[in-house]
């Protein structure tokens, strides 16, 4: 048996006697603190220059797997409501690979979208302006009727395009990896629509020049009225349509287990992917690789230690088998002290945080103390011989960080989140709260607890790439059962589909005159 | 029978012997107690003072052991078998009575009459 081992201390079964025991304890913490210490760089704080990662090398592991997420490429589609069909888009990509710049090829979809809806609105003028531009002699002149149909026409037109500015023409948020099947069908509609109204112009008024303009307004302000209405189908097919809740999704990050619920409507998979991805930025604790597994040295003290001596056999065949074997078994029997360990290894790290924590704590607030906002009607210098130097934000910020850098390096050090913390972010961060008079605890809350993923996004225009994996194709609706992963780099993300439960909700009228109340009444019991 | 709490309670009590009849596999009395001070006094009709919460007999039945014995309804239960009743809940009085291996209870049952009656002999 090892008996120098780290642990060892922690096996309270062992025939060691207590004081002997505590000994073992206390030079093993000592022990531990020296490791921690030899780790540790620099014994003293030196205000760096901005922008160098406030801690040492140790935290490499973390900012190689930050750096990338921000680099990645987008496909692009448009999330407009005119936007282009798969083989157009997949032929048009391919043209564009090679020759623009990534960020164009998100604007390419809406662009085309804005084209085909101009062309939509400017038709019915068209139809107005062309026989007033062709034959304008040999017109009917049309009265009062005309003028109110002008001016429904221009209402009708103005209400389109507020509305298609308010509705459709939005920055597109994601790109998904087929054509959105209503926006499809939608702009299919309209293309139709516009089309045959054309034809049917051109065969119509254009080619015998069609002399009743009345008729002719009429034909467009009939135009509009259907662009209207095909406007009324978008809105509750890409808008209204999934706002009841029929599903509860559940969606569990597979790297540390981190889970929500979420109740959407009818989407199809790939709608209710990015659906998923917008509650994920903002409600999951972000992703730390640094917390995850066990340390090696719990799970790696399994099979060790039995070494198995061959007496006097001569086949080594039978033996290898055999030795194997009895190896296995006698692991198994052996008594696996390995959650032991892993218990004391985690009481020790929530003692050593909450000690960290406390003294960051009190660093802050006693660092807090150090400035005070100068109100406008109090003199700047208020004596001679004390001169208060009068400070932007900024440099007050620099003046009370000395204090506390320590123990917020420490803190984060213990906690394994310094890699989204650096000192300048600290800096910045101070001087926000100092500018918006926070307290101590408003400027910790951001490091005493994992925000979630979006608090940590870099400023960055070129998006991220997730991957929608799934057994059914993306544009089918959801159901019952359904399954599918988005996967990133290093984790992903789990979801299932269930549907939320019928109710069947009853009525029961309590009359409130009866609520009544007695004493208890005399039982009467024969003996 | 009113009480002044903190006195002792003093009555003229008649001592009744009841001999358990044997019903099947139960041992009946033949009455029915009510009142007990887990009980609401003011629905007690046999009462003088409506918050005595002792234990009263509300019936007879007719032909029983208890009837036999001389039991009758509106009496006071004082004691049973050396047992204070004065004091007990309703459920712990039918404990009381409904020993299973005794045969015989012994009752101090107290009531206007009998009060009436002595201040009469004593005129």
């Amino acid at each position: 048996m090892d008996n120098e081992s780290q642990y060892s201390g922690y096996s309270y079964k062992s025939s060691h006697s207590r004081s002997s025991r505590k000994h073992r304890e206390r030079r093993d913490r000592h022990r531990s603190k020296s490791r921690d210490s030899s780790s540790r760089g620099d014994k003293s704080v030196t205000i760096q220059a901005p922008g160098e990662p406030l801690l040492d090398t140790e935290s490499t592991r973390g900012d190689d797997r930050d750096d990338n997420w921000g680099e990645t490429t987008t496909v692009v589609t448009g999330t407009s409501e005119h936007s282009v069909s798969n083989e157009d888009l997949t032929r048009v990509s391919k043209e564009l690979e090679e020759s623009f710049p990534l960020d164009c090829r998100r604007f390419l979809g809406p662009a085309l979208g804005a084209v085909l809806g101009l062309f939509a609105l400017v038709t019915p003028l068209a139809f107005l302006a062309l026989p007033q531009l062709l034959w304008r002699d040999s017109l009917e002149p049309c009265g009062t009727p005309c003028e109110g149909l002008y001016v429904s026409l221009a209402f009708k037109l103005l209400v389109l395009l507020i509305s298609t500015w308010a509705l459709f023409l939005r920055p597109p948020r994601a790109t998904l990896p087929r054509f959105y099947v209503f926006r499809c069908l939608l702009l299919a509609l309209v293309f139709l629509f516009v089309a045959s109204y054309w034809l049917f112009y051109g065969v119509r008024v254009l080619e015998p020049r069609e002399r009743d303009y009345r008729g002719i307004v009429g034909y467009a302000a009939s135009l509009v009225d259907a662009l209207l209405f095909i406007q009324y189908l978008a809105l509750v097919l890409l808008e209204v349509r999934h706002l009841q809740p029929a599903f509860c999704l559940k969606v569990v990050r597979t790297t540390d287990g981190a889970s929500r619920f979420y109740n959407t409507g009818h989407l199809s998979i790939q709608r209710a992917a990015v659906w998923v991805l917008d509650q994920y930025y903002s409600d999951f604790p972000v992703y730390n690789p640094a917390l995850l597994n066990l340390p090696k040295s719990i799970l790696s003290k399994k099979v060790s230690g039995f070494k198995v001596y061959t007496l006097g056999e001569e086949n080594n065949t039978n033996n290898s088998t055999g030795q194997s074997r009895a190896m296995i078994a006698a692991a198994a029997r052996r008594r696996d002290n390995s959650h032991n360990e892993y218990y004391y290894e985690e009481a020790e790290m929530d003692r050593r945080v909450r000690k960290r924590k406390a003294r960051l704590v009190v660093a802050v607030e006693e660092a807090f103390t150090h400035i005070k906002r100068l109100q406008d009607d109090e003199p700047a210098a208020s004596s001679p011989k004390h001169p208060r130097e009068v400070m932007d934000p900024r440099e007050a910020a620099q003046a009370i960080f000395a204090p506390m850098a320590r123990a917020m390096q420490k803190y984060l050090r213990t906690t394994r989140q310094q890699p989204y913390h650096s000192m300048e972010s600290i800096l910045t961060h101070l001087q926000f709260c100092i500018t918006h008079n926070m307290t101590p605890k408003a400027f910790l809350e951001r490091y005493l607890s994992p925000g979630p993923t979006l608090q940590y996004q870099r400023e960055n225009s070129r998006g991220r790439q997730w991957t929608l994996v799934s057994e059914e194709p993306v544009t089918s609706a959801l159901r019952q059962g359904l399954v599918f992963s988005l996967r990133r780099l290093d984790f992903s993300l789990v979801v299932t589909v269930t549907p939320l439960p019928f109710l069947h909700l009853g009525e029961e009228f309590i009359d409130p005159k009866s609520h009544k109340f007695v004493m208890r009444l005399q039982s009467e019991t024969s003996v | 029978m009113s009480f002044i709490p903190g006195q002792p309670v003093t009555a003229v009590v008649q001592r009744i012997e009841i001999r358990k009849l044997r019903q099947g596999e139960h041992l009946i009395l033949g009455f029915s107690i009510g009142g007990g001070i887990d009980q609401d006094p003011g629905q007690n009709p046999f009462s003088e003072d409506k918050s005595d919460k002792g234990i009263y007999v509300t019936r007879v039945t007719p032909g029983g052991p208890a009837e036999v014995a001389g039991l009758m309804m509106g009496d006071k239960v004082m004691q049973v078998n050396g047992w204070d009743m004065t004091m007990v809940t309703h459920d712990q009085a039918r404990k009381r009575l409904t020993k299973k291996n005794e045969d015989v209870v012994r009752l101090l049952v107290t009531r206007k009459s009998l009060e009436q009656a002595v201040r009469h002999s004593m005129m």
